[in-house]
């Protein structure tokens, strides 16, 4: 039937499309989908494909689209595999092409959706893989007679970005600039005592009133251009803000500049109105505040760029191109064009493109970037390769698994982007804050006002003028708002460089209050692979021997602790001889010759059937035993030949990061389902006191809940183990870490992913974390506390005991450095250090 | 002419009270089309509409466009969902989620400064 099929899309009316899917279950399953589909108007001939998962379908152009079929197949209950990819489309002008190309587009056989955006010039198209590429769509969008180069990554490439900020600050500064070259006469018009520098004088000395009031209305007319160029955004910024019926703080500045402007003009044109002596104009206030926030806002968004470089440094870490086998030859391409299942080639000293599985040649590849491992790590066929690590010396061939937004890295930069835009609990309590500041800023403002105009002294309204300016200008809603999301990019960016991912604010905060961690046994403190750990030889033989006969007999074998036995030997340099005769003992162990000898491998019972003496074997058993470890006779021609003994190990670093979070005063609980004495003693390897041991897997979640139940108010539970066997227990931890696996990334249980399989990393974030809550503790209290002192100051509460009053230019100095001071407080994360250990980055 | 500046300013705090604190605006009822309920918003000084109403059980697809260049509105954050996006100006950004329940659903800008919500009935 396929072969009909084929035929038939040729003959211009009718069509034929292959949907892969994604799940095709049972045996009812696809007689629905293809019922389903075959009712649909225009549908001409279905056929399902259960063992290739595929439905093909002959139908009629024109009565129905292949979006409506995919969509229907979807409805049905079976999802359609799908891609989607962005194209900028080059020389595009008009909106009227918009439709052409998306018609172009949807004639492509396997697309299912095209949209042509004419705002962005940049065509959205979904499709499927396999039947479309992305040189079929290019190819249609080229028969329009535009050009489209490469498909758009998502997420938004850095240096796009890095731009849209590079612009914004270079507006900024050449507005700061404007605003500074008219402060500067307006402020050598405001001052007349300071005498060597008064504008007036270079007129006359003494000075006609005529002369000052014309370079007060001159200074007025300047002033203008700085509010409306200069400090156009925050009109803008006020305008809409006030449509929403919300205020930030470019009301604050929009207000208090313009109200120092509009007062100083009617005070100028009209001084009849207002009281002897109050008729003082201050538009030297409107152009230096004006000037020092926009410089405020310039250095902020130059150092929020800084403060975001960590995931900018990740993106860039991608490939561009890679070097696929393709029709016979190798073939160079974009990284974004590489398919799954495609062959790639590496070569030394190059970056591994995608993610993939190793199928040819051996290397050691550099996975510091990813994973934060600083040696490099060995490859061997079938071992999985990370994109955008770096391989060192070997060449090697390997199939890539993983393309796209499905990479490790990818993953990486999303997971990492989506932490950066979630909030951490703390930043819940500020919203409630800066969601009413303004606004009662604005209020404390008019009572500011009024407090004066009616008690102050003389002249009451310039005075009760200028402190309402000045506490509409020193009031800061930025610092406040922004202290913690600040330090949480910094952070988060820092935390990922060294390969932990940690999912969002909620899981940094709580990370930085644990009080107790437990760790899962096999597979995190351990390796969770037996090693061959001891060899004691009986009198008469020696060590090497005992092992060489041992991993010989034990060569055939498939069982993992004579799997164990036969790596320790060929660690150790002795080679297992093939043995001559083998057969197994169940329960007992086993049995071969080895180089004319029999040999006997396995326990007691073994030894014990045999009628072999091991009484002076007896205390090294007892003492290989209450290690942990699994103890295993060993005979040669009836004679006993030693013990030999398999364990789980320790991994490298267990011992170190352990100790490490003790340091930190948290308490380490180790948490396994295997019996009490091998728990104990690996405990005890690595200063583990509290040992929660024959534990069932589905009770490690009631273990952690019951821990969790015994903590105090602040106090957090954290639980360290594998994504899959612990995810229940994980979920039930206040933070689970999760220790990574490769390209494993997004380990949904765990709230921190850790790149590297060592126990270091749950020390790193913990350190991190606490970094960053106590850097946004800082900013947080700094603002709250400028906000606080600095309100009062501006309205003038000084001023009765000492006489104090805060001039409105040094009130906007004061705001400007405040935001900018929590943007480079958050930036100070960027030089952290993890103290418990260092890294030889 | 104390007293009437004093009136002034006491006017204006009941204002700003109520302006900023009382006012309870209406949201826009989001239509459905194709089984999706589809809404543009705009990101300029505010969110544009900034109360939307949406069904539960259907999917909602929000498409953000920022229309200035200030680094305020960069990041809208749902936070309640666990969701959030970057907003690159001028380029249109969908957000997309089923609502549940009936209830409210707050997004933000990563300052709190401008905020909306989704009313879900």
């Amino acid at each position: 039937m396929d072969a009909n099929l084929a035929r038939s899309s040729h003959e211009g009316t009718e069509g034929l499309l292959v949907l892969p899917l994604t799940h095709v279950e049972g045996s009812e399953g696809p007689r629905a989908l293809s019922e389903g589909l075959r009712r649909l108007p225009g549908v001409l001939e279905v056929h399902v494909n259960g063992a290739r998962k595929e439905v093909h379908l002959r139908y009629t152009r024109g009565a129905v689209t292949p979006s409506e079929l995919a969509k229907a197949a979807e409805r049905l209950g079976y999802p359609v595999g799908r891609a989607a990819l962005r194209a900028r489309i080059e020389g595009m002008h008009c909106a009227s092409c918009v439709g052409r190309i998306e018609e172009a587009l949807r004639a492509v056989p396997g697309v299912l959706e095209a949209s042509v955006n004419p705002a962005t010039k940049v065509a959205s198209v979904a499709y499927v893989p396999g039947t479309a590429d992305f040189a079929a769509i290019r190819a249609a969008v080229e028969s329009t007679g535009y050009q489209t180069a490469h498909p758009l990554e998502q997420p938004p490439a850095p240096d796009q970005e890095t731009a849209a900020h590079q612009r914004e600050y270079k507006t900024l500064m050449a507005k700061f600039w404007f605003a500074a070259a008219v402060s500067l006469p307006t402020l050598l018009v405001a001052y007349p005592n300071v005498p060597f520098l008064y504008a007036p004088y270079l007129f006359a000395n003494p000075v006609a009133e005529g002369v000052v009031w014309w370079l007060w209305a001159l200074s007025g007319v300047v002033t203008l251009p700085v509010m409306f160029y200069s400090g156009g955004q925050f009109f803008a910024g006020a305008w809409a803000a006030l449509r929403h019926r919300s205020a930030d703080m470019n009301t604050l500045i929009a207000l208090g500049t313009s109200a120092a402007w509009v007062y100083s003009t009617v005070a100028l044109i009209f001084p009849r109105l207002f009281p002897q002596g109050t008729a003082e104009p201050f538009y030297d206030v409107t152009a230096v505040v004006t000037a020092l926030v926009v410089l405020g806002q310039a250095l902020e968004v130059r150092a929020k760029g800084q403060a975001s470089q960590a995931i900018k440094k990740l993106i860039g870490l991608q490939a561009k191109t890679a070097r696929v086998l393709r029709q016979g030859g190798e073939l160079e391409i974009p990284v974004e064009e590489v398919e799954a299942g495609d062959t790639v080639v590496v070569r030394p000293g190059e970056k591994i493109p995608v993610d993939g599985v190793l199928i040819e040649g051996r290397s050691a590849v550099d996975e510091s970037m990813v994973t934060g491992e600083s040696l490099p790590v060995d490859k061997s066929p079938g071992d999985e390769v990370i994109g955008a690590t770096v391989n060192t010396t070997g060449a090697f061939k390997f199939r890539a698994t993983k393309v796209g937004k499905d990479t490790a890295l990818a993953q990486i930069v999303k997971m990492v982007q989506d932490a950066m835009g979630s909030k951490a609990p703390i930043a819940r309590m500020v919203d409630v804050v800066s969601s009413v500041f303004v606004p009662v800023v604005m209020i404390l403002s008019i009572l500011t006002f009024l407090a004066w105009f009616n008690f102050g002294p003389s002249p009451a309204l310039a005075f009760a003028v200028v402190t309402a300016v000045t506490v509409l200008i020193i009031a800061c809603p930025c610092a406040v708002g922004m202290a913690v999301p600040m330090s949480l990019v910094a952070g988060l960016g820092k935390a990922a460089e060294n390969g932990v991912l940690i999912r969002n604010g909620q899981a940094l905060q709580y990370a930085a209050q644990l009080k107790t961690v437990v760790l899962d046994k096999t597979g995190t403190i351990t390796k969770g692979k037996p090693e061959l750990t001891d060899a004691v030889p009986a009198p008469g033989f020696d060590e090497p021997t005992l092992v060489r006969l041992a991993a010989s007999a034990d060569r055939p074998s498939e069982h993992p602790l004579a799997q164990a036995i036969v790596k320790g030997a060929q660690a150790r340099g002795l080679e297992p001889a093939e043995p001559s005769a083998f057969s197994a003992v169940p329960g007992h162990g086993v049995e071969a010759t080895v180089a004319g000898r029999r040999v006997l491998v396995g326990n007691r019972k073994l030894m014990e059937r045999e009628g072999i003496e091991t009484y002076g074997l007896q205390g090294a058993v007892e003492r290989l035993q209450g290690e942990g470890k699994t103890a295993m006779y060993v005979a040669a021609d009836g004679q006993a030949a030693g013990v030999v003994a398999v364990a789980d190990t320790l991994k490298e670093d267990s011992l170190e990061a352990i100790r490490a979070l003790q340091k930190m005063g948290l308490e380490v609980v180790m948490l396994t389902g295997d019996n009490q004495r091998t728990a104990r003693s690996i405990a005890r390897q690595v200063g583990i006191e509290t040992v929660l041991a024959e534990v069932l897997p589905e009770d490690k979640a009631n273990q952690v809940h019951a821990l969790k139940a015994q903590m105090g108010k602040g106090q957090k539970v954290g639980m360290v183990g594998d994504g899959i066997n612990d995810a229940p227990a994980l979920v039930e931890a206040d933070v689970g870490f999760a220790i990574g696996t490769g390209t494993d990334v997004a380990i949904e249980a765990a709230a921190v992913t850790l790149m590297s399989g060592s126990l270091r990393g749950v020390a790193f974030a913990i350190e991190v974390s606490k970094a960053t809550m106590s850097n946004a503790r800082q900013s947080l209290f700094g603002a709250f506390v400028y906000n606080v002192l600095g309100i009062p100051v501006a309205a003038g509460v000084l001023f009765p005991f000492f006489g104090l009053l805060l001039s409105p230019i040094l009130a906007g100095a004061a705001m400007a450095i405040s935001s900018v001071t929590v943007v480079a407080n958050a930036n100070r994360l960027r030089f952290f250090k993890a103290r418990s250990f260092t890294r030889a980055s | 002419m104390t007293l009437l500046v004093n009136l002034i300013g006491l006017a204006l705090i009941a204002l700003i009270v109520w302006y900023f604190f009382l006012y309870r605006k209406e949201g826009v009822q989001v239509t459905e089309a194709g089984g999706v309920q589809e809404i543009n918003i705009t990101v300029k000084g505010g969110y544009d509409p900034d109360t939307v109403v949406v069904k539960r059980g259907k999917p909602v697809r929000l498409h953000f466009t920022r229309l200035e260049s200030a680094l305020c509105s960069e990041v809208v954050v749902f936070d309640k969902l666990g969701q959030s996006a970057r907003l690159p100006e001028g380029q249109s950004v969908a957000l997309e989620f089923t609502p549940a329940e009936a209830g409210e659903i707050p997004f933000q800008c990563q300052m709190g400064m401008l905020r909306g919500k989704v009313v879900v009935t």
